[in-house]
């Protein structure tokens, strides 16, 4: 019986040729990721306490991205020990402060197909993008993954989701991970695989795949992934990752899917998800005209280098609402880097956003863009849960990169294709 | 592992990690330290502070959806909660529960249970008795291969024994 790419990555992962839905299996990991919330400071001391060494110092990558650029004395604790604790250890792949881990991770070459990967972080799921099977992993587990290089796993059952037809100008993959999560909700698919699939995601960049595959922890989702195509290849060969397969990392054409869920590219319009959760989500057209006090463009989900190409077509030759307040907080270092020499952030900068400097920050409410007490943002971040961005009092709306721009020309949430 | 006697701290669905551990309650690279008072601060300020050990949190649906971030249930164990009861339980928070020490517990009558009522579980069969109901609930088993986890008090002292026998 043919196996979907999840089911085919953990069999391999476990030593085994086949593996069921509900089976639980042990699986060495190909790679662990953790960042400085949940890694140095948390695993990281778990396994001094064990007094045992890494598994395998190829295998790991620590990052920093969540406290960073910042002078809060504890935030700056953080990051001492992050960096001491990885010299202490030997760390051969520490990156510092360039950007949100779900991104540095496949720019710095790590990632391939096929491969079997923990990260410290819910959003870990989105190294799925590239075709492989990614899942988050809290600190302690983490430590059992340092320790042992091993993992225990329950099969998930695969659901398939066909996106068909073509995304229309001003519709991204953000409008269609917020339909998903309007009408599954935020447990529709839990502890399953999501595969996405379909010509609108063929037809997507990796990056916008990358938004997909994010957002399948806002579904419950244990992985979210693409099957690998040439365009995986090319993105990750041109990050440095070598001998890239994308033939043998597919689904069989006879895998069995728990559902099927089609999704109608063509019909499909930009949603908003309204405080507080991703599953709130609807047309944009409900919430249209609602008042907001300021626009934040950021996190792993959305201020890529595609993310901040899309924010620029909106905003090109205008500018944002007298007085209204929009920062932008792009994902990595390198994509703000592109965006800068293609003249993306200079659209954005002479429409009247404020670059703010790059990290996990603005999506869990630390810094600059804070929501104030009894404010409205919109932002395209993943996650507007009470108190993640802001105080009680403040309320946070979701949506797409180029629905959070024409919301900041406008200073309320409006439809981009008004502005493409 | 012991039986558990205490009052229910009874919730709806979708108990998220930013409920739990607000961001920024826990600081620096030490121990929790007062952390865990944050804990529900947004949603019952009164929990924190009137929680005691032996108590049980009982939520319905997606207990724990969103972060990875383990002070959610650590924050619930460091203010005395013996174990989390629920209809269904977001996968990080699930295993993160196990893994330190703290048995998270399938219960599809969950809603049938109120805020105080007094329960005593055996974690091992799954049986609640509600006395203040005088009704008795049968959870889901906790899965065979965690039950050297739940055996052993947590993931830490259980690959301190696997460490210790491979050596």
């Amino acid at each position: 019986m043919g196996q979907t790419l999840a089911e085919k990555i953990i069999a391999k992962a476990a030593g085994v040729d086949h593996v069921t839905p509900g089976e639980i299996v042990t699986c060495k990991v190909d790679l662990a990721m953790m960042h400085d919330s949940a890694g140095p400071r948390s695993a990281g001391k778990n396994l001094d306490k064990l007094g045992v060494p890494i598994w395998d110092l190829d295998k790991l990558v620590v990052i920093t991205d969540h406290y960073i650029n910042d002078d809060n004395p504890s935030h700056q604790e953080i990051q001492k020990h992050a960096q001491s604790w990885s010299a202490d250890h030997d760390i051969k792949h520490f990156i510092k402060e360039q950007g949100i881990c779900h991104i540095v991770l496949p720019e710095g070459g790590h990632v391939k197909p096929g491969m079997f990967i923990v990260g410290g972080d819910s959003h870990s799921v989105t190294g799925g993008a590239f075709g492989t099977f990614m899942v988050g992993v809290g600190a302690t587990e983490m430590t059992g993954v340092l320790a042992t290089g091993e993992i225990w796993a329950r099969v998930p059952e695969t659901v398939r989701i066909d996106v068909t037809g073509a995304l229309t100008p001003g519709v991204s993959a953000k409008d269609v991970i917020l339909k998903l999560c309007g009408d599954y909700g935020i447990m529709g698919f839990n502890y399953q695989a999501i595969e996405y699939s379909g010509d609108a995601v063929s037809a997507m960049s990796v990056e916008e795949r990358m938004t997909l595959a994010n957002m399948a922890a806002e579904l419950g989702g244990k992985a979210g992934y693409c099957e690998p195509d040439q365009k995986t290849a090319d993105a990750l060969t041109g990050w440095g990752a070598k001998d890239i397969d994308i033939e043998t990392w597919r689904s069989d054409a006879d895998a069995t899917y728990a559902k099927t869920v089609t999704i109608d590219g063509n019909a499909l319009t930009p949603h908003v998800a309204a405080p507080s959760s991703p599953e709130n989500s609807t047309p944009i057209a409900e919430h249209k005209g609602t008042k907001l006090d300021q626009a934040y463009l950021g996190a792993c989900t959305g201020a890529k280098l595609d993310d901040l190409r899309m924010a620029a077509a909106v905003l090109k030759g205008r500018k944002i609402k007298e007085g209204f307040k929009f920062m932008i907080s792009p994902s990595s270092l390198a994509m703000a880097e592109k965006a800068k020499a293609d003249g993306t952030m200079k659209i954005i900068e002479d429409a009247g956003g404020i670059i703010l400097p790059m990290g996990c920050s603005g999506c869990i409410g630390i810094g600059p863009s804070r929501l104030e007490e009894d404010t409205v943002g919109i932002s395209s971040t993943n996650r507007n849960f009470v108190g993640r961005a802001g105080p009680k009092s403040s309320k946070l709306f979701l949506g797409s990169p180029y629905t959070v721009a024409a919301s900041a020309l406008t200073g309320e949430i409006t439809d981009p294709r008004e502005f493409l | 592992m012991r039986t558990i006697n205490g009052r229910a701290w009874r919730y709806g669905a979708n108990i998220d990690t930013d409920q739990l551990a607000p961001i920024g309650s826990y600081q620096g690279t030490g121990d929790l330290g007062d952390g865990a008072l944050n804990c529900l601060r947004d949603m019952d300020p009164n929990f924190s502070k009137s929680v005691v050990e032996g108590d049980v949190f009982v939520a319905t649906d997606n207990m724990g959806i969103g972060s990875s971030r383990e002070t959610a249930p650590l924050f619930l164990r460091t203010l005395g909660i013996r174990a989390v009861v629920a209809h269904s339980f977001a996968r990080i928070f699930y295993r993160n529960c196990f893994n330190i020490g703290l048995p998270a517990l399938v219960c599809p009558e969950a809603n049938e249970i109120a805020m105080s009522d007094e329960l005593e579980i055996d974690p091992l069969t799954g049986e609640i008795n509600n006395k203040t109901q005088g009704k008795v609930y049968h959870c889901q088993p906790i899965p065979e291969h965690l039950m050297s986890i739940v055996d052993a008090g947590g993931l830490m002292p259980f690959l301190e024994q696997k460490l210790k026998k491979a050596s």
